[in-house]
């Protein structure tokens, strides 16, 4: 059962993602990511996470997907990409190459850490009659509330500073203009 | 291990499993139900506040009027734009319809929920809740769902291929996205205080009229909550992603036949779960009406039963506010549709919160009570003042560069 739910879950989030770089509309593409996100989701609840399930949903495909797309309706930007053309002449060979990297990474992480996945760690708590129905978003709270605390908050501050900066720019006062012309 | 309801975690039998298809399947019809007798309620108390007579041939009092215009919408043709987006414009319906049904799985329909029993019957041996899932996320998932609704409506838009829909696909998404940060806020203080994120935990925690959510969080989450859900379910006087008026029909512009159809079901269904969510959060949802000890008792009918009466009962009053609001308030302007949402409720809901949390906060350590609540009032007074000093500087600014952006 575990397994097929894998496999299902598992087959969502590639076909997703296989989508999101191949299809040539970026709209198509933009639900190919959700796929991907509801794949993830499904995992987060076989593994019994369902709190990070519910949050995967409602800010990733929720909330992020949902702006990516308002973007792409209201620049006007969504119709279907020629893929033959190249804005940036280099950026073909250099992803390759980013990519490369990236899995001799990834590859080399797995094969040096490799002892530390056999090894379980204290996991989550698994919600139950026992345990009530709320231990894995008490656990959860427990641990980003007392010991990540201080990570938490700067994250918090930097997302803010993120959009103040954002408003900033994107925001051109003319005040100083109409001014002068006075 | 992965399933949802506690019946089917052991070994399989063949009872508990026929209990959860029957849940389904019930809640199904339940839900199809409801929502052909909301269509009717809502044409016949319209016409009535309107002084007209509504729908009256088909059956008695008009009442199979929604059956006979979903037959008629089924032979209707069936068209698709010529610049529209094929499968888009094809899923664009059931994304919308899907959700609406989906919603409803987490509202307890009934129950026990006296003298501390968990709202749990038994049905042929076997201990179940009269609700289709009580996931250990509860509340989580109704906010869930009602962010993938969002996708229905603004790809609904989209995929039409017309300037219209897209206008109102792109104020809706704007709309959703903006009062789903209120509506989660309002329900941070109910989940506070219930101290549970399941809908039959925060049922069974509301047991007399004072503590029913809407009396102990202080009434301004249930107001809060109350507005965002109207923003969220696109109702009157919040709907301008169909204002006729500007935007033709909205949305839902070219789409004929069932398409329409699933789009109208999805509308009415969404304010029949949303009523039920209310009732569940702040109202004790099936808890009967009791004031301390003296509970009113309905006599002869097993409390089980009695339950579902109070629930019906319960959405039936919020059923009917939705209909008073949208044939007696007119409909918001663009701009004071996103200040209401930014600059009032989600402010408000978070203050709200944040007093109730010193509040109990002061319980729990024995502190001064006047203390406190005089220190997060001056405290919320000046966070007041500083934001309507932003936001007159910022009306001044936008004065000066004469634009509404």
């Amino acid at each position: 059962m575990e397994f097929f739910v894998f496999g299902c879950a598992a087959l969502m989030i590639l076909v997703g993602a296989v989508g999101v770089i191949t299809r040539s509309h970026p709209v198509h593409a933009a639900l190919s990511l959700v796929l991907t996100l509801f794949g993830v989701a499904v995992l987060f609840v076989a593994q019994d996470a369902h709190f990070l399930a519910a949050v995967q949903v409602i800010v990733y495909a929720g909330a992020i997907v949902v702006l990516f797309l308002f973007v792409i309706m209201l620049l006007g930007v969504d119709r279907v990409e020629n893929l033959r053309t190249e804005p940036l002449t280099a950026q073909r060979p250099l992803a390759v190459i980013v990519s490369l990297g990236l899995i001799g990474i990834l590859v080399a992480a797995f094969t040096t850490g490799s002892g530390a996945l056999h090894e379980r760690g204290e996991g989550i708590i698994v919600p139950d009659l026992s345990t009530g129905t709320d231990a894995n978003t008490t656990q959860l709270a427990e641990s980003i509330f007392s010991d990540y605390v201080v990570a938490f908050e700067v994250t918090s501050v930097l997302l803010v500073v993120a959009v103040v900066g954002t408003v900033l720019l994107s925001r051109r006062i003319k005040s100083v203009e109409v001014e002068t012309s006075k | 291990m992965i399933a949802l309801d506690e019946l089917l975690v052991d070994n399989l039998l063949w009872a508990p499993l026929l209990i959860v298809l029957l849940k389904v399947v019930v809640v199904f019809i339940v839900g199809l139900l409801a929502t052909m007798l909301m269509v009717w309620f809502e044409r016949k108390a319209i016409a009535g506040m309107q002084n007209r007579i509504g729908p009256n041939k088909t059956g008695p009092f008009g009442i199979l009027q929604t059956l006979a215009d979903g037959i008629k919408l089924f032979f209707k043709e069936d068209l698709i734009p010529n610049r529209s987006d094929r499968f888009v414009f094809a899923l664009a319906p059931f994304l919308s319809f899907v959700p609406a049904f989906l919603a409803f799985a987490i509202i307890p329909l009934g129950g026990d929920f006296r003298n501390g029993n968990g709202g749990e019957v038994t049905w042929f041996g076997h201990v179940t809740k009269v609700q289709l899932a009580d996931p250990p996320i509860g509340v989580l998932f109704a906010l869930a769902i009602s962010s993938i609704a969002v996708y229905g409506i603004m790809l609904a838009g989209w995929s039409s291929g017309s300037k219209y829909p897209l206008i109102g696909s792109v104020r809706a998404s704007a709309q959703m996205v903006s009062y789903e940060a209120a509506l989660g806020l309002s329900l941070a203080s109910v989940l506070l205080l219930a101290g549970t994120l399941s809908t039959s935990g925060i049922v069974a925690s509301q047991t007399t009229i004072t503590q029913w959510n809407v009396v102990s969080t202080g009434f301004i989450p249930f107001i809060i909550f109350l507005i965002a859900a109207t923003a969220e379910l696109n109702r009157p006087p919040f709907d301008l992603v169909e204002a006729e008026q500007e935007l033709v029909g909205g949305f839902n512009t070219e789409y004929s036949s069932i398409r329409f159809a699933l789009f109208y079901l999805a509308e009415f269904m969404n304010t029949v779960t949303m009523s039920a969510l209310i009732v569940t959060l702040f109202f004790g949802g099936p808890q009967p009406i009791a004031f301390g000890n003296f509970v009113f008792d309905i006599p002869l009918l097993p409390n089980a039963l009695e339950g579902t009466f109070w629930l019906l009962a319960k959405v039936l009053v919020f059923l009917y506010i939705y209909i008073w609001f949208r044939a007696t308030l007119p409909r918001l302007r663009y701009d004071q549709l996103m200040d209401l949402g930014w600059k009032v409720l989600i402010p408000g809901s978070l203050g709200w919160f944040m007093l109730l949390a010193s509040q109990r906060l002061a319980r729990q350590n024995d502190w001064n009570i006047f203390i406190v609540t005089g220190s997060s009032v001056v405290v919320m007074v000046a966070c007041y003042l500083l934001l309507q000093a932003a936001f007159s500087k910022s009306a001044r600014e936008r004065e000066i560069q004469g634009s509404m952006f």
